[in-house]
């Protein structure tokens, strides 16, 4: 039986970390010395680096601030960001958790504001430790999926081993997310023959149709020079190997960034976003998608990876899954799952699926991911605007 | 449709690609639904073959989906990347297109 961290909204974390946020760029550097003080201790940082207020990064940083991972959270400010810091310190303590808010202009500049930081910080992770631990269940999870650095061995072994892992959490009753629909280009109308209501299927149609127009309108989509040198030729064939990720299981609902699924089951989250083209490309890198999975309240992102991608995440362990057995050969302290295996015919893809789905468990209950034992904690937060998900776009609870 | 070498996969029926589920050397003869073919370039790990002649304008078929046009013809068993097939949504981005891009903008 899985022990959870009982958080006061009754979801439970697999994790207790303490997240240290800097509310804009200049705030930055106090903020990571007072991380890099607490080596090896679960003390992460996350932050936005932008001056300009957002609506969209402001949700992200309540959500992630209040994740079921994170016990407690230190907040940086410079002191003239228009970030509202005031409001965010009194979110997150409305749901009991320890937090304090430093304003450098206000704390005499760098050296007093890392050593006050560092004194709340050691202060809050003996108040963490109390947290109440109880008995948790699988159908309690949400998990969260990815790919990066793929190639063509992607969408042939680790990407349909990770749906496989998404069926068996989905029929234990959990919520698994899959998202990126500028990499559904292609798949929209398979997607959308998986919808489990009549009336979300346009819905599951417009998202991937507006990645393909705000790609367009940028003349880039997602594909990667890395990608080609692996094998992958268009973005549609990234694509359909990208969509077996999702599984089998119906598809649920559409979620934007911070949006909670209502029920267990598969949803798609969007990530590009509403109206014009305003800020840039919609995911600058494949952290900026694990920060929006966690801010739905995934405790684990499955991150798939022919070419080799080494990253994990702050707040929420990342597993990693090789695709490739050529790059697992080289890589293979980075990585938790060897898909390549299929390749070799060592494996079956049910095979590789359970296995996938029995380390999301044993993450849960506490074993590192590699990510973790190497210490990455990427984090990447830029600016967005988001319109709220439609009434077909949820199921009615 | 049966004698294609196993180290060529076929993920759907209608599939007019195969996918290399190992590195095939350049001068390699293998089966393809039962003809023989020799190949005339090297085929690194995951890369695709045509399956068939394929002419110009042609959709390639891959996971039983059209994943973009050929635009040139094809021999059967030749390799299926960026100089002969390119997508109908978006452009493929290469290292070398990137550096022409920056050379020239030197």
């Amino acid at each position: 039986m899985m022990q959870g961290y009982l958080r006061s909204d009754g979801r439970k974390g697999i994790r207790n970390v303490l997240v240290v946020a800097y509310l804009v760029e200049c705030a930055h550097h106090v903020a990571r010395e007072v991380v890099q003080a607490f080596r090896g201790q679960p003390v992460h940082l996350i932050g936005f680096p932008g001056c300009y207020p957002n609506d969209y990064a402001f949700r992200m940083m309540q959500r992630l601030c209040t994740h079921p991972n994170v016990g407690g959270a230190l907040l940086v400010s410079l002191g003239c960001e228009s970030f509202n810091r005031t409001e965010l310190a009194r979110h997150i303590a409305a749901t009991g958790r320890p937090v304090e808010t430093l304003v450098i202009q206000e704390n005499g500049g760098t050296l007093r504001s890392i050593r006050e930081g560092c004194q709340w910080v050691e202060k809050a992770l003996g108040q963490m430790a109390e947290a109440p631990r109880v008995g948790m269940e699988a159908r309690e999870l949400v998990v969260g999926t990815i790919c990066g650095g793929s190639d063509a061995t992607s969408g042939i072994t680790a990407n349909p081993a990770a749906g496989r892992a998404f069926d068996l959490l989905v029929e234990q009753g959990a919520a698994a997310i899959f998202e990126e629909t500028g990499e559904l280009i292609g798949c929209e109308h398979i997607m959308a023959a998986r919808a489990a209501r009549p009336e979300l299927a346009p819905e599951i149609v417009a998202c991937v149709n507006k990645a393909a127009r705000h790609y367009a309108t940028l003349g880039h989509g997602s594909f990667a020079p890395g990608n080609a040198e692996g094998g992958l030729t268009t973005q549609e064939e990234k694509s359909m190997g990208a969509y077996s990720k999702s599984g089998q299981s119906p598809i649920q609902g559409i979620l934007k960034p911070g949006d909670l699924p209502p029920t267990g089951g598969l949803y798609l989250l969007d990530v590009v976003p509403d109206g014009e083209v305003r800020f840039g490309f919609a995911n600058i890198c494949d952290n900026a998608e694990i920060a929006e999975l966690m801010a739905c309240g995934a405790h684990v992102t499955l991150f798939t990876t022919g070419r080799g991608s080494v990253v994990g995440s702050a707040i929420s362990p990342v597993i990693k899954i090789c695709a490739n057995p050529e790059t697992y050969r080289r890589l293979a302290e980075d990585m938790d799952i060897n898909a390549g295996r299929i390749l070799e015919g060592e494996a079956t893809l049910e095979e590789v699926g359970r296995e996938i789905y029995e380390k999301i468990l044993r993450t849960a209950a506490g074993e590192p991911t590699a990510s973790e034992r190497l210490g990455h904690q990427e984090f990447i937060l830029t600016y967005k605007t988001f319109e709220p998900v439609g009434p077909a776009c949820l199921p009615r609870v | 449709m049966n004698s294609t070498d196993r180290r060529l996969l076929r993920l759907a029926a209608e599939d007019n690609v195969l996918t290399a589920i190992t590195r095939l050397p350049a001068g390699e003869e293998l089966w393809i639904d039962g003809e023989k073919v020799r190949l005339a370039a090297t085929v690194p790990l995951g890369f695709k073959v045509a399956a068939r002649f394929i002419r110009q304008g042609e959709k390639i078929i891959k996971y039983g989906v059209p994943i973009g046009s050929a635009v040139r013809d094809m021999a059967r068993g030749e390799v299926v990347h960026t100089h002969n097939l390119k997508s109908d949504y978006l452009p493929t981005y290469t290292w070398e297109q990137q550096a022409a891009y920056f050379s020239h903008s030197q």
